[in-house]
């Protein structure tokens, strides 16, 4: 589980085009969207295609991604309760 | 109220209709062109639900008698065929008796066919010659080529707005006498790359696209392509032109808020509209009828619905998105519902918002759902494009 | 009534290089390409605006000259409202290939939604609108070449019909590596009379 975690924050800081945060900045609880690292609903579908691609989950409903992705905890408790 | 400029004849092709007669037939009698692609060979064909022009390239390629040399891509073929409709509409017999200019808008531009031979493009020569087809400005520079307009041309490119402010600048220039004619409009043509674009986004309903319904769930994309003549009132006064309608108000504002998402309060839409009745010296009451931008996403339809109360509070007029019937055309939106707000004014009609079957909760407005007879002075039509780009026209009867 | 305007300030994006009225205010001569040249390029000008780095490279670029002519401008007052009016030859081409790629592969097939939002040349004129809340007119036009007489005759029309207090103008064009960004004020106080002659000459620069 560390591992995703670790994988889950490097590629969102990639994917999503983070510049000036580093793997480091990003605690396991912290709120991702909104306030917190400040991500947008674009970032949002960014991440329901990287669901699909690294981790072959699909998800149709862009509202179910609210929970999903409030932190790197969710994330990782998602995915691999999930993976194909 | 202001004058406005006179806007002397129309053309457009839509999935509802090849001419103007057609178009208005369909909607009168309630007839949607939303259904399954057929044209386009995409992976989402039995998913998603589009507004396609029923008629394929070799056909519109036909009915425009071109050469087989030719490279017009489909947004070229489906510009040019509304553009040509537009000028026989105005009865104009020689284009360049007057300082004419053009002003087309498109954002697909020839990317349906870059998309199917981009690869083969390295391979053989066969298909090379769709390469120069790709730019946006290319539709734009053959149908000022086939029309012979040599004044001013120029294409604009700010998304769902796009043809809304080739429209605008049309008439601004009349206005100003930088030039006496003008023919202005836009097209798209469906694509894969929108297609998938759009879905990507997550915002395409898999089902008839539902306008201003709380159940909404998205757009269906759509192609098409619409054309207005506008002409000075000198022009229409020597040759005793029959004016349609006249271009009343027209204005645009940045929502300054997201790259693709409206604020929640339509802050941009409100600032658009407002400025749209300064120009036309209109108040909000004046408005008879509003064709709404009404994609049907989610966003959209609330964000526009705030703003509409805004800006017309206790004096709201009939209002409906004829989407349902069109799917939205992108660059070409702005357009065809110029085309269609002109119908109105002309035929003292409302044209349905299809698919409506319950209010935004948050807003509870009521769009007209059967085509409604009344008398109509003017109308206002709204465009918002990506970008934050709100754009509205206000048209007002000739009398 | 034919009031005269001005061109306030102007800003070059080429050669690796920003410059600020013809001036060089940063130079890059280490990065080669246009993605490094950019993102060394807004270090340099001390930006805290992390969604920088989502924008494409049009919006970059558009979004950079923006913020150097807009940090280094002083408008009337302090709600003067800015119109904004770009123009290109090559639209957005340059990320549209890039969204291409990402539907191409049958076998690899995944659309990117951040990168389809900058396939339309006017999303650099959001960004900055956002940036600075901007709410005024905006408008996006494609030319073969910069074309001064449309947009010096477009700019005055704004202007003089009160629709804005200032025009923030130009020609931002992004093509792989090629680009080549050319952005102006134009209000009712300046350095240089906003004529077509004098916009050539600033662009040739």
């Amino acid at each position: 589980m560390e591992n995703l975690k670790k994988e889950l924050k490097e590629k969102i800081i990639e994917n999503l085009n983070l510049e000036d945060i580093e793997v480091a900045d990003i605690g396991d609880d912290d709120v991702l969207f909104g306030d917190g690292l400040g991500l947008d609903s674009i970032d949002a579908l960014e991440l329901i295609v990287m669901l699909d691609k690294d981790y072959g989950i699909k998800l149709t409903d862009p509202k179910e991604g609210k929970s999903i992705f409030q932190s790197i905890n969710t994330m990782a408790k998602y995915i691999s309760e999930n993976k194909n | 109220m202001n004058k406005g400029v006179a806007i002397t004849g129309m053309g457009i092709i839509s999935s509802i209709g090849n001419t103007l007669e057609e178009n208005f037939q369909s909607l009168i009698d309630k007839k949607p062109g939303i259904s399954k692609i057929k044209k386009i060979d995409t992976i989402h064909k039995d998913v998603i639900k589009v507004g396609e022009v029923d008629i394929d390239n070799a056909a519109l390629i036909q009915f425009l008698n071109l050469p087989e040399s030719n490279n017009y891509s489909r947004t070229a073929l489906l510009a040019e065929i509304a553009a040509k409709e537009a000028v026989k509409n105005a009865k104009i017999k020689d284009i360049n008796q007057y300082k004419t200019g053009l002003i087309s808008a498109t954002s697909v531009g020839g990317m349906d066919k870059t998309e199917k031979y981009y690869y083969s493009y390295f391979e053989e020569n066969k298909n090379r010659k769709y390469i120069d087809a790709h730019s946006l400005g290319d539709a734009t520079s053959k149908i000022a080529s086939s029309l012979g307009i040599t004044d001013f041309v120029t294409t604009i490119s700010t998304a769902c707005s796009s043809a809304t402010n080739a429209i605008m600048l049309g008439a601004r220039m009349i206005k100003s006498g930088k030039l006496d004619r003008v023919i202005v409009g836009g097209a798209d043509c469906l694509s894969k790359f929108t297609i998938n674009g759009f879905k990507t986004l997550m915002i395409l309903s898999e089902t008839d696209c539902k306008p201003f319904d709380e159940n909404r769930t998205g757009l269906n994309l759509g192609e098409a392509a619409a054309f207005l003549v506008l002409e000075s009132d000198s022009v229409v006064a020597r040759e005793n032109k029959e004016v349609l309608a006249y271009i009343s108000g027209y204005a645009n504002a940045n929502d300054a808020f997201h790259q693709t998402a409206s604020s929640e309060n339509g802050e941009g839409a409100t600032l658009a509209m407002k400025k749209a009745l300064d120009i036309a010296n209109l108040s909000p009451n004046d408005i008879d009828y509003i064709n709404a931008h009404g994609t049907a996403t989610p966003n959209n339809d609330s964000s526009e619905s705030k703003a509409i109360l805004r800006v017309f509070e206790n004096n709201m007029p009939s209002f409906s998105s004829t989407k349902g019937y069109t799917g939205h055309t992108l660059a070409a939106a702005g357009a065809i519902e110029a085309v269609y707000s002109i119908l109105a004014l002309q035929n003292d009609m409302v044209f349905p918002n299809l698919n409506f079957n319950t209010p935004i909760s948050e807003t509870k407005l009521i769009p007209e759902t059967e085509v409604l007879k009344k008398n109509i002075n003017h109308v206002l039509s709204n465009s918002f494009g990506f970008g934050g780009n709100c754009s509205t026209l206000i048209f007002s009867k000739k009398y | 009534m034919h009031n005269k305007f001005y061109i306030q300030s102007y800003c070059h994006i080429k050669n690796n290089q920003l410059r600020l009225n013809g001036d060089v205010i940063f130079e890059d001569r280490l990065n080669e390409n246009l993605k490094d040249f950019l993102k060394s390029a807004y270090k340099s000008q001390t930006i805290k605006y992390s969604k920088f780095f989502k924008m494409d490279s049009l919006s970059k670029t558009s979004f950079l000259a923006a913020e150097i002519i807009l940090k280094n401008t002083t408008l009337e007052n302090e709600n003067s409202t800015i119109a904004i009016v770009f123009s290109n030859n090559a639209a957005s081409l340059d990320t549209d290939r890039k969204f291409q790629e990402s539907i191409n592969d049958v076998d690899n097939f995944y659309p990117s939604p951040a990168v389809f939002v900058y396939t339309l040349p006017n999303i650099g004129i959001g960004e900055i609108s956002i940036r600075h809340q901007l709410k005024s007119e905006n408008a996006f036009f494609v030319f073969e070449n910069y074309n001064a007489g449309f947009h010096q005759n477009y700019e005055n029309i704004l202007l003089q019909n009160n629709n804005s207090d200032a025009v923030l103008a130009g020609w931002v064009n992004v093509d792989g590596e090629n680009y080549d960004a050319f952005v102006y004020m134009i209000s009712k106080k300046g350095i240089l009379e906003h004529t077509k002659e004098n916009l050539i000459k600033l662009y040739k620069e």
